[in-house]
């Protein structure tokens, strides 16, 4: 707002007159599907899951060892000179609770979420992944222990969802 | 000092901010462009060049929205570029008008943005979904809500923060909004309101986020020839910076936004700023979340790393304090029409400089501003440095 700008265009509709059609509207819905290539470097990925491992790419130039995996290191802007897998237990980075699904509704029972820093990758190499097997969100802590909750092979299909989350563990 | 020109901002206009406003993306851009054109004395003849700030398509359903929005923005039969980097698009639109007058190869160019986010039905919230990897996020059902979260809450972690000190931001630019005629959430709460309110993605609270919104904001530019001409009461743009980090977001530390840092150094080398807190009058820090606006205060170094809850809680950052942040009421106030959003940011800026913005005028003459924007995965970030 300026001072020397005494009105301001704009006409406020309320949502429900809009719901109910009182004010003239148009609705579409659009029908498009995708079918990606996992790529390159990806497809090693979800190959590896499959095999229940976490595949990481190594750069021999910068030393890194990359989760999720590149083709190419972006830092180097070479080639990956190779894909080796890494553990399949990390280190809670940042965690969260959703209580809300990607359309904005609510949901009862919160999802887990955590990035997660891969043993055996590059210092910071975080997946993001959900938490499981775990009673009261209060519980979980920054710089926990956790391991990988695999599907049984049968029913791994190749997608990040063949890890059904990460359970805390007991270092001994 | 970089670019062949000088180029001056000699007009600014917007609409309300609303959850849902009747206006078309298209009318609403007409109405702010408008205003900003009668507001230098100018006709659309006169713009030789426009630029268009909008986020995704999805929100408007249109997947041509720069051409479908042209006309609205003035842009027919002129050169036109529509520039989009997600929540950083209101603030690099106005760095990407500045490129094409400080070039030479335009004296005037007008920059509108425009987002009108309610079009997506029920709810924008679920166009947001498609920004992320398809193969190793999508599948895990991954929102936009969980990435701040996990974002605010390694920013927590790694100072001590509480969320007492954080929702001081809710409570203060909800307040400041309530003196803006446009502002779609302008209210008086309080940091127990903020703390008792809905837990969405803990540790984001309801009171923590702003809302979706429609509507426009313009800003017309001039070289200086052209602007001294027109107005005595120029308001230059000294410093344009912007900086993109990698997707890999997962792979970053989220507790401070090198992005913006880089992009602020940008602006303060090309400005000749050397003490940011001691040198800007006044910033439009990007606030979509309460957070937001301490992280980035320590991004653009106008605080050390952590201590920006500290210069909030001393009042250091209110209208009349001595470092006022969002004093138009932000996104949190003001409301989130995206690229709108930080298009008036920038207009705030220029009415601050200008002595205009009323009852949220700051104290004390401000003479340099800034205005900052944010967006992509946790990666972009825009700035602009203004000086009257
Ligand atoms: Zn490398």
């Amino acid at each position: 707002m300026s001072e020397k700008i005494k009105r301001f265009p704009g006409e406020e509709l309320k949502g429900a007159d809009i719901r109910v059609g009182k004010v003239p509207t148009i609705r579409f819905r659009p029908r498009v599907r995708y079918l990606w290539s996992a790529g390159v470097a990806m497809s090693r990925f979800i190959e590896g899951l499959k095999e229940g491992k976490i595949v990481a790419s190594t750069c021999e130039k910068c030393g890194r060892i990359m989760v999720p995996p590149r083709a190419f290191c972006e830092e180097c802007f070479k080639p990956v000179d190779g894909y080796t897998p890494v553990k399949d237990t990390g280190t809670i980075n940042t965690w969260s609770v959703s209580y809300v699904a990607g359309d904005a509704s609510r949901i009862k029972e919160p999802i887990l979420v955590a990035v997660i820093d891969m043993d055996g990758a590059s210092t910071g190499m975080g997946l993001l992944h959900l938490l499981g097997e775990i009673d009261d969100w209060k519980q979980i802590k920054f710089g926990m222990r956790v391991k990988a909750v695999w599907k049984p092979p049968e029913e791994r299909t190749g997608n990040i969802t063949d890890i059904r989350y990460f359970k805390p563990v007991k270092e001994v | 000092m970089v670019g062949k020109k000088r180029v001056a901002v000699i007009g600014a206009g917007m609409t309300l901010f609303r959850r849902n406003l009747k206006e078309t993306g298209k009318e609403l851009a007409w109405h702010a462009s408008k205003m900003a054109l009668d507001q230098a004395g100018l006709e659309l003849n006169d713009m030789q060049s426009v630029v268009m700030g909008t986020a995704p398509d999805a929100f408007d359903g249109v997947h041509m929205k720069g051409e479908y929005l042209a006309d609205g923005a003035g842009a027919w039969r002129k050169p036109y570029s529509r520039v989009f980097v997600g929540g950083g698009t209101g603030v690099f639109a106005i760095d990407a008008g500045w490129w094409h007058v400080a070039s030479g190869q335009f004296d005037t160019c007008l920059v509108v943005a425009e987002e009108k986010m309610s079009s997506c039905y029920p709810h924008p919230a679920y166009a947001f979904t498609t920004i992320f990897d398809p193969i190793y996020s999508r599948p895990l059902g991954v929102t936009l809500i969980w990435i701040f979260a996990l974002e605010m809450h390694r920013y927590m972690h790694r100072h001590g923060i509480k969320k007492e000190e954080i929702a001081l931001v809710s409570v203060k630019n909800k307040r400041n909004a309530l003196d803006h005629p446009c502002a779609q959430l302008g209210a008086n709460i309080t940091v127990e309101d903020v703390l008792n309110s809905e837990i969405m993605c803990w540790p984001v609270q309801r009171l923590d986020i702003s809302p979706t919104s429609d509507g426009a904001a313009a800003l017309v530019l001039a070289s200086e020839d052209v602007a001294k001409k027109l107005t005595d009461n120029p308001v230059w743009i000294d410093g344009t910076g912007w900086c993109i980090d990698t997707t890999f977001w997962t792979n970053r530390d989220l507790y401070y936004p090198r992005y913006v840092q880089c992009a602020a150094q940008m602006a303060y080398k090309m400005a000749g700023i050397k003490n940011p807190p001691k040198e800007i009058d006044v910033a439009e820090v990007y606030d979509p979340f309460d957070y937001k606006e301490l992280h980035h205060m320590e991004g653009l170094m106008l605080a050390r790393k952590g201590q920006a809850p500290k210069l909030t809680a001393d009042g250091v950052t209110q209208r009349d304090g001595d470092l006022p942040i969002n004093p138009s009421g932000g996104l949190l106030g003001v409301g989130n029409p995206i690229a709108a959003a930080g298009l008036m940011k920038c207009c705030e800026i220029f009415w601050q400089l200008r002595g205009e913005a009323g009852k949220r005028q700051v104290k004390g003459d401000p003479r340099t501003g800034l205005a900052q924007a944010w967006g992509d995965l946790m990666q972009y970030g825009s700035v602009v440095i203004m000086r009257s």
